[in-house]
Formats: C-alpha cells, sequence, structure tokens
C-alpha cells in the first residue's frame, strides 16, 4: 500500500504545493486543512513553508495553536513522522514540538540562495537515505531563519545527536548557533530544518538532492515492515 | 483594564535591528546613544488582569528568545 503523506495547509502557506508534489514522488500526497483536527490516517505529516496566518506576531506563533497542530502534535508524541520545513520548522519550534527557536536573520535581509547543508543525524525517518556527513544541495528562501537556543540547550543536543543539518562550512547565511539549519525531536521522528528539500527533487531545477528527505519516508517504512 | 505588554530581546542574544538603529544614530547627529534594542508593544483592554502573565507565557512572547513586561493602566 502507498505511504500517505499529509501536507498542511494554513492561511498563508505557499509551498504547500510543491511539497505536494515532493511526496507524490514517493506516495499519496494530500491536503490536511487548518481548521480540522483530522488527519484522515496519514502515514506522515509535512508542515510546509509560507507565511501562516501572516506570520503576524512571531513567524508560526498564531498556526501553531491552530486545531489542525493540535493532532499534528498527538501524531507527533505518538510516534508518527513529521517534518517541517521553513515556516513549517518555525511553527514545529513554537509549539516545542522541536527545540530552540529561529530568529529574524543576522543581516536582516530576506534570503534566496542555494546552500549545502550536511546531514548529521540519519537515523530519521526523513533522512534513512542519507549517509551520516552528506551533502545536501537545497535552496534556503527565508527572513527568519537564524536558529537559535541558549549553550546548555545547544551543547545537549549536540551530545544526544539531535541535530539533523548543519550548512556547510562557511555557508550559514543566517546566523545560526553552531550552522545548525535543521533539528530532531529525541526520538528522531520530528525533524525541522529551514532549508527547502521540495524545492530541490527535479535536476531541471539545478538539485534533486532534496528528494533524498522524502524517499527517506519509504526506506522507513519498508524497515519497519521487515522488523514486523 | 487597559494594560500593555512590553517585549523584547532576551539580554545577550544577537538584535541585529537594535544594532541598525545605533549605527544609523551617529549620521543623523545623535550622539552618546548605546544599548538600542527594539522589541514590540502590545496594547490590550482586559478584564482580569491575572491572565495577562500566562497570555504573555504562551502567545506574546517566545520566552527563548524574549523577555516581558506587563504594565497595567490602573486608571
Amino acid at each position: 500500500m502507498a505511504t500517505r503523506i499529509g501536507v498542511v495547509r494554513f492561511p498563508g502557506s505557499c509551498d504547500e504545493q510543491d511539497a505536494l508534489d515532493a511526496c507524490a514522488l514517493v506516495g499519496d500526497a494530500e491536503i490536511l486543512w487548518h481548521g480540522s483536527r483530522d488527519l484522515g490516517g496519514v502515514d506522515a505529516v509535512v508542515v510546509p513553508g509560507g507565511f501562516s496566518y501572516g506570520d503576524y506576531l512571531r513567524p508560526g506563533a498564531i498556526a501553531r495553536f491552530s486545531p489542525v497542530m493540535e493532532a499534528v502534535a498527538e501524531f507527533a508524541r505518538e510516534g508518527g513522522p513529521v517534518l517541517g520545513i521553513c515556516n513549517g520548522f518555525q511553527v514545529l519550534c513554537e509549539a516545542g514540538l522541536l527545540p530552540g527557536a529561529l530568529l529574524a536573520n543576522n543581516g536582516l535581509r530576506f534570503l534566496c540562495r542555494q546552500v549545502d547543508i550536511i546531514v548529521e543525524r540519519p537515523n530519521t525517518p526523513w533522512t534513512a537515505a542519507c549517509d551520516a556527513g552528506e551533502r545536501l544541495s537545497i535552496p534556503v528562501k527565508h527572513m527568519s531563519g537564524r536558529w537559535f537556543a541558549d549553550d546548555d540547550t545547544v551543547a545537549r543536543l549536540e551530545a544526544e545527536g539531535q541535530v539533523a543539518f548543519r550548512y556547510a562550512p562557511g555557508q550559514n547565511p543566517n546566523g545560526s548557533v553552531a550552522d545548525i539549519a535543521g533539528v530532531s525531536s529525541p526520538e528522531g521522528n520530528v525533524v525541522g530544518l529551514m532549508p527547502h528539500p521540495e524545492h530541490a527533487v527535479d535536476a531541471i531545477t539545478g538539485s534533486a538532492d532534496g528528494l533524498k528527505l522524502f524517499s527517506s519516508i519509504l526506506k522507513e517504512r519498508e524497515g519497519v515492515g521487515t522488523a514486523s | 483594564m487597559k494594560a500593555r505588554v512590553l517585549i523584547r530581546p532576551k539580554q545577550g542574544i544577537l538584535d541585529p535591528q537594535g544594532q541598525t538603529v545605533e549605527r544609523a544614530l551617529p549620521a543623523l547627529g545623535f550622539d552618546g546613544i548605546k544599548n538600542v534594542h527594539v522589541g514590540r508593544l502590545v496594547e490590550l483592554e482586559v478584564e482580569d488582569a491575572s491572565q495577562l502573565e500566562s497570555l504573555c507565557e504562551k502567545l506574546l512572547a517566545n520566552t527563548l528568545i524574549e523577555d516581558f513586561e506587563i504594565q497595567l493602566d490602573e486608571s
């Protein structure tokens, strides 16, 4: 049976179509409406990029209280795979499903460029198709991408292997602490990152490296299947 | 009751907005100004002011990166 991946649509989302298309390359993709508490039995959830609820107050601050996020939080607590991309990452941090917070880029400019990121944690459902240390070419496009956590938290995340992705040396575009581009929950089922893997799934856009995050879901599920 | 909530970046966190404003001041002839920080002001009317603390912690401020201060207008 095809893997079913739900992509959340908030008012102000703008990357959900690319996320749907990326998910459709590896399974069945469907929209999850922000006003619904029902995830419809999907196998995985993507919280996409955009400007949810206008990003008023702080990016992600309002979206985390939407009905769908209650369901996503419960899904995540039960071990369901959740991927937050850009604004979706900000939403997951605001919701406390991922550690840290995202601040305005240190240059105060909107950034849109291709960057290389390094896979630091391959044992998550979103990175299982990657090798540790693998370099992926993926675009960033954000205004508030400077990931921050206090020193103790960063040390704990590093020690416990929760850093999922790091910008390649010299390529940190926004001033993120320790070049961190993405983090994961302790169990690894929740992953968030600022770069946009859904915009890098076809070589015609310059790189198809982002597809690996989506195909990871299949590998993970195959693994689960053989184990049971 | 009217209330104001002042939200500012936590000390020690890079505040590029404040820095940019500070750097622009000498060109305008304002000297001797330092430690500029830019935050947010939320004005609201509330029936039960005891809710404000939790409102700030849950929504108005992200306490990982921001401090908040509640000012009540008792008049």
